[in-house]
């Protein structure tokens, strides 16, 4: 029997009296295109953050591909391979994109070679070429090759949402988390995401979050629905569609997305 | 140039200004054999900055207190020198220096750790209580240090045994310019390599930084330690070239000016630091001569209308002065 690419058993995570997690038993299998749905604030994004380790949880445990990363910071979880996105944009403003995303490939690549990473570490950056076409690349594939060199904060939101995508694909990830990549952009522009995200490895494992139902059926195969920090139900699209509950608590809720 | 090969020049190869600048620097000694006491100055202030630059421009400290790792370095190179002056190795200025680097960065990594954490403010008051701490002690330990008389008889050997430091200056601001080129090309490649890109990230969203993988805390000690090894070069060669060291190289006054350097020139490009003090040297050269006592107003004035309309310092205003002749090509 494999592991599962990511795994949570019992989470659980409280902000005082409120249980923003409620023991949560999560399973996503390698090559997964799960998408993770719910109304306003049943914690999902809690969730995603648990899972990357921006918060700890309050018990359970996570396992990323059979080892307990529960304890383990951010930074360590990301070398392990799990990249994420961010509902709201986490960039690094006084960049460019270009050595945003020439800094994460040097980080995925540092974190594979010892003493070589280290090493590589004080290299100039500029003297990587491979390293640099690798990276215009991912930010052509997104639109981005305009903006190559202008600094982030000039750019537009839309742009930058790219560039959210952009940075979490650069880290090379086994497990991808995208907290509502399409949130605030033009139609034009999600669709190019979908394309994207429609086009990365399959061995891949990948969850997306979001409020758009026509997003989740086009891309996930499997979808999970968390109500009020719980999972209410996990199936296949077919089955969650069908579900009676899911129409009540969330569906039927209207388009607001 | 855009894209791909504009990166590739600008994270590796020497830009124009920077030859222009430091062929200037050099020629200085030639050109201007009755200033080297001033030269010498400045490139101490200059290396000092530099110093700082890396920690707040590069990773966002802030700091108050760093003047504790330039005083260190300082009585370092001064205690060596006073009591190694009979050895040719100990006594050397260069090993010195070099241990004095060694001593500062003891210091600035075990006080890294304080200033891993918190606001601007809590860094602020830290780094600055550090400082305080350590100026405390070298008061008290007035048998090794000389407490307020300051370290009398500091005789620095030729350096590496060659280079006799004379009245006029020659051999120590040669020396000094030549150990501030060193530490700015190891500063250059430090900030132009991934490490680098990931203390500016660090710089702008730590929680980002983290997602990426790059381990925070170990850049920041990294960098921080780092910084106070510069830091105390500086002091040492203040030591070294005037032969003296005291209290008021540890003060608040020394942090304060070295941020005012740094602010005056432009954080977070490496070249900040140098003009800034180049600036406020000359400035304070200039100034004291004209108005003794009221210098400190026009550099007052002068820098609450540089934050105020030129927050980039003077850095900034040169990039954005290029960027108007040369709209496609600026850095």
């Amino acid at each position: 029997m494999t592991n599962p690419a990511l795994e949570t058993r019992a989470l659980r995570k409280t902000f005082g009296g409120l249980v923003a997690t409620d023991t949560v038993d999560f399973r996503l299998e390698a090559g997964a295109r799960h998408a993770l749905i719910g109304p306003n604030g049943a914690g999902k994004t809690t969730f995603v953050n648990l899972l990357s380790g921006a918060l700890q949880p309050t018990s359970g445990s996570i396992h990323l591909e059979g080892r307990d990363i529960t304890a383990w910071p951010a930074s360590k979880r990301a070398r392990a391979g799990l990249s994420r996105t961010f509902q709201i944009n986490q960039l690094f403003a006084g960049l460019t994109p270009l050595q945003s995303v020439v800094l994460t490939l040097a980080q995925a690549e540092e974190t594979g070679g010892g003493s070589a990473g280290l090493m590589d570490l004080f290299r100039s950056a500029g003297s990587n070429g491979a390293r640099i076409e690798e990276a215009a690349a991912i930010l052509e594939n997104l639109h981005l090759g305009a903006c190559l060199d202008k600094e982030i904060a000039t750019l537009a939101y839309g742009q930058q949402r790219l560039i959210e995508i952009a940075i979490a694909l650069a880290a090379k990830p086994r497990v991808l988390l995208l907290d509502e990549p399409a949130a605030g952009i033009s139609q034009e522009e999600r669709e190019l995401i979908l394309g994207v995200i429609g086009a990365l490895p399959s061995a891949m494992a990948i969850v997306l979050i979001e409020h758009d139902m026509d997003l989740v059926f086009r891309f996930a195969r499997s979808i999970t629905v968390l109500v009020n920090g719980a999972v209410l139900t996990t199936g296949s699209v077919a089955e969650i569609s069908a579900d009676e509950r899911v129409r009540k608590v969330y569906l039927g809720e209207g388009e607001h997305a | 140039m855009r894209g791909p090969a504009r990166f590739r020049s600008m994270q590796t190869g020497w830009r124009w200004y920077e030859i222009v600048f430091w062929a200037a620097a050099f020629a200085m000694l030639v050109l201007a054999p009755s200033r080297l006491l001033l030269l010498n100055e400045i490139a101490i202030f200059a290396l000092l900055a530099l110093s700082l630059d890396l920690i707040l421009g590069f990773a966002g400290i802030v700091s108050l207190g760093h003047a504790a790792f330039f005083g260190v370095g300082a009585y370092t190179a001064g205690l060596l020198a006073k009591h190694f002056s009979e050895h040719a190795l100990l006594g050397d200025p260069t090993i010195g220096l070099g241990i004095a680097a060694l001593t500062a960065a003891i210091i600035g990594f075990a006080s890294s750790f304080l200033v891993l954490r918190g606001s601007d403010l809590t860094r602020l008051m830290v780094t600055l209580g550090v400082a305080l701490i350590v100026q405390e002690i070298a008061n008290r330990l007035d048998w090794i240090t000389g407490g307020a008389d300051g370290l009398q008889g500091v005789l620095p050997r030729p350096v590496l045994g060659a280079f006799e430091f004379d009245l006029y200056g020659r051999t120590a601001a040669t020396y000094s310019l030549v150990v501030l080129f060193i530490a700015f090309v190891v500063a250059r490649q430090v900030v132009h390599a991934p490490f680098g890109l990931g203390l500016k990230a660090i710089r702008d969203n730590r929680l980002r930084a983290e997602a990426i993988g790059i381990p925070v805390n170990r850049r920041l000690i990294a960098i921080y330690t780092l910084a106070a090894a510069l830091a105390g070069m500086a002091g040492a060669l203040l030591a070294q070239t005037t032969q003296f060291a005291s209290l008021d190289m540890l003060d608040f006054q020394r942090s304060a000016e070295a941020l005012l350097m740094l602010v005056i020139g432009g954080a977070g490009n490496l070249f900040g630091g140098l003009l800034g003090a180049i600036v406020f040297a000359i400035a304070h050269d200039v100034l004291k001569g004209i108005t003794a006592q009221y210098w400190q107003f026009w550099l007052g004035l002068s820098l609450i209308i540089l934050v105020l309309f030129a927050r980039g310092g003077l850095t900034g205003l040169l990039r954005l002065l290029y960027r108007r002749v040369r709209p496609e090509a600026a850095p």
